[in-house]
């Protein structure tokens, strides 16, 4: 097994497939979270157009071969909103997608939050702020083993309230992590509120600016603008920051734009009404 | 004749260490966090400039940082103070590598009251509690410097998280030079029918003189270095209380989720006998020198040699 060399079997979608595979996806974690009764489909819906995005065209991966070396990382630091990344697996072929209806129940693979032992998942989180530290030193082992592998961290903008995530950007500046790209899911809302009610980010684009990010601000739903965005961001000098507004609970109407969704399951007749408006 | 008492810093073996284990292994790299010169690292840092990786003064990140390298494959030695470690970045270590089981190695230096003049700030006091906790980590206790090369050899061999703790001043050497250290069993320094001091770290020398204390009053004293808290060796305890019938632990810790409480948990669950603790009165200590503040907070070898015969009395009752 020594030279084997892993290739993507992953076809690169079209912008319309990406459109198509995401509102499956979008299925995927509403269902998911009525389901296991509990979850976090509101940010899970919000990230799901980039995540849809890297697994089904811009990522290096092999599902058949999840520990691939040459592999490009994907790391979930707002590992909350796992719903999003199990679905990219499931639909990807990391694990069946029957597993789905798995999700936080006992003796499952795909746990609350994301956890390293899942298929698929880099990195174990649940704990915000650690992502981009991990992220960091994914990227200095990649580049001490000499592989052009890049290293992608999504976070969340609430998130950024963690101190710990502003010691990795300037770790990543210091570093000169050229590999790295960090994608920041702008939904504006927190766990319990908007986000400039909590702590007040703005301006965001400007701090990372200020710590020796290259930023790019997108559409979060405009699936062509994300990727040609992401497409460009892997020529870019890193480190990368690309600031993603998005909606949170993006695609069922009563989920959108509210922080009650942040962590509750819809039930039965939410769940009706959001499948019909994803159909 | 006087005989002078060989001494040496567990933290200078470790940088020495460090180096070979680099030379060995390219896998081996290091993260700092600006105490690099205190946690004599700075040789490997010269040797290995690649393979150094200082993120300053921010202990969050640096844990997690070297979850990712070792993720990623590298066998990263994580090194600072011992409060700033556990205490700073418990949360990091953790999710990021204790619910992960990733092939971190933690070597912290400046531990326990030995940090002396710094103050109670800098005197990691409950460090053992913190990293025992995890169930995953493997959690060291060298007594010397000879058995710190053993330990940090061994966590660099051994997959999994680690802990190791060791302390600044330079500390008696006490193993023999063919000592063999094994991960998670203890090690027997005296034979002795009486009762069984079992001893980590710096305490190890007292729990050794106290017994030639006792010897002298006709009292046999079983010594055992428990340099390993996790795993943990409960054989050995269960053979202490059945072979001697009484037990005294002797560590630098406060007495909750060390040592003893180790200790007081197999005796309570597997074999009942006697347990008479030396550790750390509940509370916080002060500045001074380390010598000073183990005969100000019971830490001698007198206080284990007390220690003994209170436990012999109970054993009798």
């Amino acid at each position: 097994m020594a030279n084997h060399v892993a290739t993507s079997p992953i076809k690169p979608h079209s912008v319309a497939e990406l459109q198509a595979k995401a509102k499956v996806n979008r299925r995927h974690i509403v269902q998911m979270t009525h389901w296991a009764g509990s979850g976090h489909p509101g940010g899970s819906l919000s990230a799901i157009d980039l995540m849809t995005s890297l697994y089904f065209r811009i990522l290096k991966h092999n599902p058949n071969e999840p520990k691939w070396a040459d592999r490009d990382r994907f790391i979930l630091s707002k590992a909350h909103d796992c719903p999003a990344i199990y679905a990219c697996l499931a639909e990807s072929g990391y694990f069946p997608v029957d597993e789905l209806k798995t999700f936080r129940k006992l003796n499952s693979r795909i746990q609350g939050h994301a956890h390293i032992k899942t298929p698929g998942v880099e990195m174990s989180g649940g704990s915000l702020g650690q992502g981009l530290s991990f992220g960091v030193g994914v990227s200095l082992a990649l580049r001490l083993d000499k592989r052009d592998s890049k290293v992608y961290v999504m976070i969340g903008d609430g998130e950024c309230d963690e101190g710990q995530v502003w010691e990795a950007a300037m770790a990543a500046k210091h570093y000169k992590l050229q590999n790295l790209i960090l994608i920041l899911d702008r939904n504006r809302i927190q766990n319990d509120r908007f986000t400039s009610d909590v702590m007040e980010l703005e301006p965001l684009p400007d701090k990372w600016r200020a710590f020796g990010f290259v930023v790019h601000e997108i559409d979060g739903h405009n699936m062509q603008q994300i990727v040609e965005t992401l497409e460009m961001a892997r020529t870019l000098t890193g480190p990368v920051a690309i600031i993603a507004h998005t909606t949170k609970g993006k695609g069922v109407s009563f989920m959108e734009n509210n922080a009650d969704w942040h962590g509750k399951a819809p039930n039965v007749e939410q769940l009706a009404q959001a499948m019909k408006e994803l159909a | 004749m006087t005989t002078t008492i060989a001494k040496a810093a567990m933290r200078d073996k470790y940088g020495e260490v460090l180096v070979k284990l680099g030379e060995e292994n390219p896998n081996v790299v290091f993260v700092g966090g600006d105490l690099n010169k205190s946690v004599m690292s700075v040789a490997f840092g010269k040797k290995f400039p690649e393979r150094f990786f200082d993120f300053g003064a921010a202990e969050a990140n640096m844990m997690n940082v070297a979850a990712g390298l070792a993720a990623s494959g590298k066998i990263p030695f994580v090194s600072t103070f011992a409060v700033f470690a556990t205490g700073n970045a418990f949360e990091q270590i953790r999710v990021g590598i204790a619910q992960s089981n990733l092939n971190v190695k933690i070597v912290v230096t400046h531990a326990g009251i030995m940090t002396g003049e710094d103050g109670i700030s800098a005197q990691s006091i409950e460090d053992l509690a913190l990293m025992c906790s995890f169930p995953t980590f493997n959690v060291i206790v060298p007594a010397d410097v000879i058995e710190t090369e053993q330990a940090v050899r061994t966590a660099a061999n051994t997959f999994g998280p680690f802990y190791i703790r060791l302390v600044r001043p330079a500390t008696k050497i006490v193993l023999p030079q063919n000592y063999q250290f094994r991960l998670g069993k203890a090690a027997t320094l005296r034979e002795g029918k009486d009762l069984t001091i079992i001893a980590c770290g710096v305490l190890v020398p007292a729990a050794l003189d106290a017994a030639e204390s006792l010897a002298k009053a006709g009292i046999q004293a079983r010594v055992l270095n428990m340099a390993s808290l996790r795993p943990f060796d409960e054989e050995a305890v269960i053979a202490a209380a059945k072979d001697t019938g009484a037990i005294v632990t002797a560590e630098e810790h406060l007495k909750h989720g060390g040592l003893g409480a180790a200790v007081a948990r197999v005796v309570a669950e597997k074999r009942l006998a006697p347990v008479e603790m030396v550790a750390l009165p509940d509370g916080y200590c002060e500045s001074g020198t380390p010598d000073e503040l183990l005969v100000k907070y019971h830490l001698t070898p007198a206080d284990i040699e007390a220690a003994a015969k209170r436990a012999l009395t109970r054993k009798k009752a």
